[in-house]
């Protein structure tokens, strides 16, 4: 897993708004923890008011990363809270790894107050994109949102991660079909592709599938609550 | 797929991943929708942010008032116009529209009002709720009024009753309401925009839209100064509420045929109650599930058929019990019914209900 190996002291995962971005950051966070470091995930989400990395606290703890979320995320409290302990891990110099779950879209703006500690601490951003998702279902309308992100945040992405699924209905032929956008969208923004993420859970394992050869391929966890 | 003017056509693939209030948004501009007036409040601030970034490039207009009541008067005034328009809003701010709610349906005039639930009364909280059933049903605005309401229980279907709740308006020249709730405005699901039924709807010939001296002019308006020509209006109104009773009544039936124990759910919460179903019919018992999908017009006769051969009702509801109030109405004493009811924004578990119906199992 690409993660293992980069390790930067910051990973801040980014994307449009329902691009996935909690989903690979909880997942990210946990591949971390081989790393033998201690690993952090800061839910940074100000515009989400209910489906958040908050929501995987618990499974987060049961791989040994440590969750930092809003005081009150999932309430009723509209208000867009940080968690504090942010601010203190990224101006330190601790050798902790710390991944940033952050709002879709324009919601990266509050990377903005973090951008100096950072850049200083060495980081990644990784934009995950969703070719099923309409507004940003063209690689130039990605590539677009991503330079969005880059200007509100002042901080530049580093890599793509094709997230693109339909959710519970997500078939192999919807993930090939999304190869070629992918591809594409970093093309465009001059970045390299991280991989393909999938849930076998919900797709079933690709290895075998010749149809996937040669393709960076990232196995995920289901991070997200089911209400029904 | 549809384009529309120099816009992009948003379906690039067959399917699409959207959130429910993304969903709205979309059907409502695919459904021809030119005016978007809203007020942001969560959990339905998304429908405004996707209105922002697509009506320019279909030609409309979408445009944040000042206030929700600022929001509902400017879509009277675009719907006079005899164009499709729409606002949205979460439950508090469905109590500021509901003056201009009034004004519309004593104008007569066509348009969409979207409800994404949240937990009340007063400022409540931003959880997803069904506490505004009565206010959608019976009090949404003062005199003698409906609304066509929907409930969508899916993303699809926020789409699909969007653009659904349009042709109804246009059909019998009154509002519409989408009341869907905050879990339904927030969750992603697929949706195809290639499912969707269109139907011949009327010209309007009463919209006040310029005449140029070709013809006699179009008067739109409330306020009646003959007690008769107000009864007259009042009446006249609800003719055409009958027609939309004798036609318009939307359901969905699942697992009733042979069901002792028929539980009662809109929305989210029929989701619910249908795992729950699933879960206890492995264990033999017989628990079927009627999903009103129009809440007014309410399935009464739907219902009080059921009653026949039914054991007991159960309404399982995200409020303190309100539809259950119609469910009554329609069993009509033929058989007892109970509800489960969580309030406050908290979603029934399917353990919950699952429970509840095994409850009532074991006492009949």
């Amino acid at each position: 897993m690409t993660t293992k190996n980069r390790a930067p002291a910051v990973t801040v995962i980014c994307g449009h708004y329902g691009a996935g971005k909690t989903n690979v950051a909880v997942n990210f966070a946990i591949d971390a923890r081989g790393t033998g470091l201690p690993v952090y995930l800061a839910d940074a989400d100000i515009v989400n008011p209910y489906f958040r990395a908050a929501d995987a606290a618990e499974m987060l703890c049961g791989y040994g990363v440590e969750p930092l979320i809003p005081l009150f995320a999932n309430s009723n409290v509209d208000i867009p809270a940080l968690p504090p302990m942010l601010t203190s891990l990224l101006e330190g110099n601790g050798n902790e790894i710390i991944f940033i779950d952050v709002g879709g879209d324009d919601g990266s703006v509050v990377l903005g107050r973090y951008a100096e500690a950072i850049r200083r601490r060495g980081y990644e951003m990784f934009f995950v994109i969703n070719r099923y998702r309409p507004l940003t279902a063209r690689p130039e309308d990605a590539a677009e949102c991503a330079r969005e992100i880059e200007s509100a945040s002042g901080l530049k992405v580093t890599g793509i991660v094709n997230n693109s699924s339909l959710g519970e209905e997500t078939t192999a032929d919807d993930i090939l079909g999304s190869i070629g956008y992918a591809e594409a969208t970093a093309r465009i923004m001059g970045v390299p592709l991280i991989g393909h993420t999938y849930i076998p859970d919900i797709t079933g394992q690709f290895s075998g599938d010749p149809r996937f050869g040669g393709l960076t391929l990232i196995p995920m966890r289901r991070a997200t609550k089911a209400l029904f | 797929m549809p384009d529309h003017g120099n816009g992009k056509c948003v379906e690039v693939a067959e399917k699409v991943l959207m959130k429910g209030n993304e969903a709205i948004a979309e059907a409502a501009i695919n459904a021809g929708c030119l005016y978007y007036f809203g007020y942001p409040i969560t959990p339905q601030t998304e429908i405004s942010e996707y209105m922002a970034k697509r009506m320019p490039k279909v030609g409309g207009l979408c445009l944040q008032a000042e206030s929700e009541i600022s929001a509902i008067n400017m879509t009277m005034g675009a719907a006079a116009s005899g164009t499709r328009a729409m606002t949205s809003s979460s439950s508090p701010g469905i109590s500021l529209k509901s003056e201009g709610i009034s004004y519309i349906a004593g104008c007569d005039l066509p348009c969409l009002i979207v409800n994404v639930q949240r937990g009340g009364p007063g400022l409540g909280g931003i959880q997803p709720s069904q506490s505004d059933y009565y206010q959608a049903t019976r009090g949404v605005g003062h005199g003698d009024l409906r609304l066509i309401v929907l409930a969508p229980s899916s993303v699809q279907e926020m789409a699909s009753l969007t653009a659904e709740a349009f042709d109804l308006a246009d059909t019998y020249r009154m509002p519409a309401m989408l009341l869907a709730d905050g879990a339904l405005g927030q969750m992603m699901e697929p949706v195809d925009f290639s499912l969707f039924e269109k139907r011949d709807v009327p010209e309007k010939e009463w919209a006040a839209n310029g005449h140029g001296g070709k013809r006699k002019k179009n008067i739109i308006n409330s306020l009646f100064i003959d007690p008769q020509e107000l009864e007259n209006s009042v009446v006249a109104r609800y003719e055409r509420y009958k027609k939309v009773e004798e036609n318009e009544v939307k359901y969905e039936e699942f697992m009733t045929d042979d069901a002792d124990i028929v539980l009662v759910a809109f929305g989210i919460t029929a989701r619910v109650a249908k795992s729950a179903i699933t879960a206890v019919r492995e264990s033999g018992i017989k628990a079927g599930l009627l999903r009103p999908i129009t809440l007014w017009p309410f399935p009464k006769g739907a219902i009080g058929a059921i009653a026949d051969r039914a054991k007991i009702f159960l309404t399982v509801e995200m409020n303190m019990g309100q539809m259950i109030d119609d469910v009554r109405l329609a069993v009509g004493g033929k058989c007892p019914v109970d509800g489960y009811t969580r309030t406050g924004g908290i979603i029934p578990s399917v353990d919950e209900v699952e429970d509840k119906i095994r409850r009532i199992a074991a006492s009949l």
